[in-house]
């Protein structure tokens, strides 16, 4: 079986400075990977080019054996609504909206219809344990709410793949725990895979596996040997 | 751990007999080590000669006669001053992985000793995703989620050290083999 997901030789660099020197990633079909390392070792920027936002500079993304670096920004950009979902350390909800249209906000990029999408949306706060908050601003909610209401959002397309980066690096222990949990019940539940970038090592441990980078390279040893030395 | 002092605690609830007490231990202590019913009655047995618990009957309930025991004003105080005391914080630095890595260094070299904390890092993010998966499982009791919480705070904690020990095993070794 192919892997719904793979990046191979990947390199990036901003500038002089190089951030992925030659990254091999590949992921399965409902699977959660975890990617760890210190910062600034080119996790987040991983995720960015396997989620189609960066282009590599060098190396191929491939989704479902189709070398996305190939295809447009618009294409790409469809393929983030539809196939993909992102979250981010800070949820990033539109402080404007509330939450159910916050939630609703993919469907109605995607094309549904506004009554719909709100339908949609409500049900998917319910499943994050936040049906009660669908009529508030994202102000008035708690750091772990609005990343419960994110989460939402993120899966409301449901996902082939959910590329979280940092998705509890803001809350408290047991907040942070309480939507790691959700994340990984739900994602599991509707057969997402999920790219988790953390620097915890409690946090990776949610995945089923875990592949670790340091400067820029896969370091398959956890712990710097065959980098650094 | 005081096994003797978790006993007593489960007295404090009314009378039990040994193999009651064996079994309240092993579900209020979940992912301790099972205790043995031959360290149970020892431990009684030690109890009642201090005069912390006293024999309080004898049931048969179809089998072999069942000894009950009983806490006694001795062995409430006891139980009360124990509760009491704080734990001294790690007085003492022991632990099998930093022996080990000295050994290492003592009887090999810096090699040997940045191996072992490889296969040992595998191995502690192998038992924290075991633990994780146990936690997260619906209907985990909160003792069980508690007791993994724990192990995962110390398996955190000792990753974080093995990652620092990487960076400095190469001056260790000098340190060491001097």
């Amino acid at each position: 079986m192919s892997a719904l997901l793979s990046g191979t030789s990947i390199v990036r660099n901003y500038g002089a400075t190089p951030a992925l020197r030659g990254v091999d990633l590949t992921v399965d079909e409902g699977e959660i990977v975890a990617v760890t390392g210190p910062s600034g070792c080119g996790k987040s920027t991983l995720l960015h080019c396997l989620a189609g936002i960066l282009r590599p500079d060098a190396g191929t993304v491939t989704y479902r054996e189709q070398n996305i670096g190939l295809w447009s920004e618009a294409a790409r950009s469809r393929l983030r609504r539809t196939e993909f979902g992102v979250l981010f350390q800070f949820g990033q909800l539109v402080p404007e909206l509330t939450a159910v249209e916050n939630v609703a906000l993919p469907l109605l990029l995607a094309g549904s219809g506004r009554r719909e999408a709100r339908g949609v949306a409500a049900e998917w706060l319910d499943r994050l344990g936040v049906a009660d908050l669908a009529e508030q601003r994202p102000g008035t909610m708690s750091g772990g709410q609005q990343q419960r209401c994110a989460t939402a959002r993120a899966l409301v397309t449901q996902p082939r793949v959910l590329f979280a980066d940092e998705p509890t690096g803001a809350l408290d222990v047991l907040t942070g725990e309480q939507v790691l949990g959700e994340i990984v019940r739900v994602a599991r539940e509707h057969g997402t895979a999920v790219v988790l970038v953390t620097h915890a090592s409690s946090v990776a441990a949610y995945a089923d596996r875990e592949i670790v980078l340091r400067d820029g390279v896969l370091d398959p040893t956890g712990l710097g040997l065959g980098v650094a030395r | 751990m005081s096994t003797a002092h978790v006993l007593l605690g489960l007295l404090a609830g009314g009378p039990r007999h040994g193999y009651d007490l064996k079994r309240a231990h092993d579900e209020r202590l979940p992912r301790a080590k099972p205790l043995a019913f031959g360290q149970v009655y020892a431990t009684l047995g030690r109890l009642e000669r201090d005069g912390y618990v006293t024999e309080s009957g004898q049931d048969r309930d179809g089998g072999p006669d069942r000894t009950s025991y009983e806490l006694t004003e001795d062995g409430r105080q006891h139980l009360d001053t124990w509760l009491s005391a704080v734990e001294p914080p790690a007085p003492y630095v022991t632990s099998e992985i930093f022996s080990k890595v000295v050994v290492a260094l003592l009887a090999a070299d810096a090699e040997r000793a940045r191996d072992y904390l490889v296969a040992q890092r595998s191995a502690h993010m192998s038992r924290m995703r075991e633990l994780t998966t146990a936690k997260s499982t619906p209907g985990a009791s909160i003792g069980d989620v508690l007791a993994a919480d724990y192990a995962i705070g110390h398996l955190e904690a000792d990753l974080n050290w093995l990652q620092t020990t990487l960076t400095r095993v190469a001056a260790f070794s000098k340190e060491v083999t001097n």
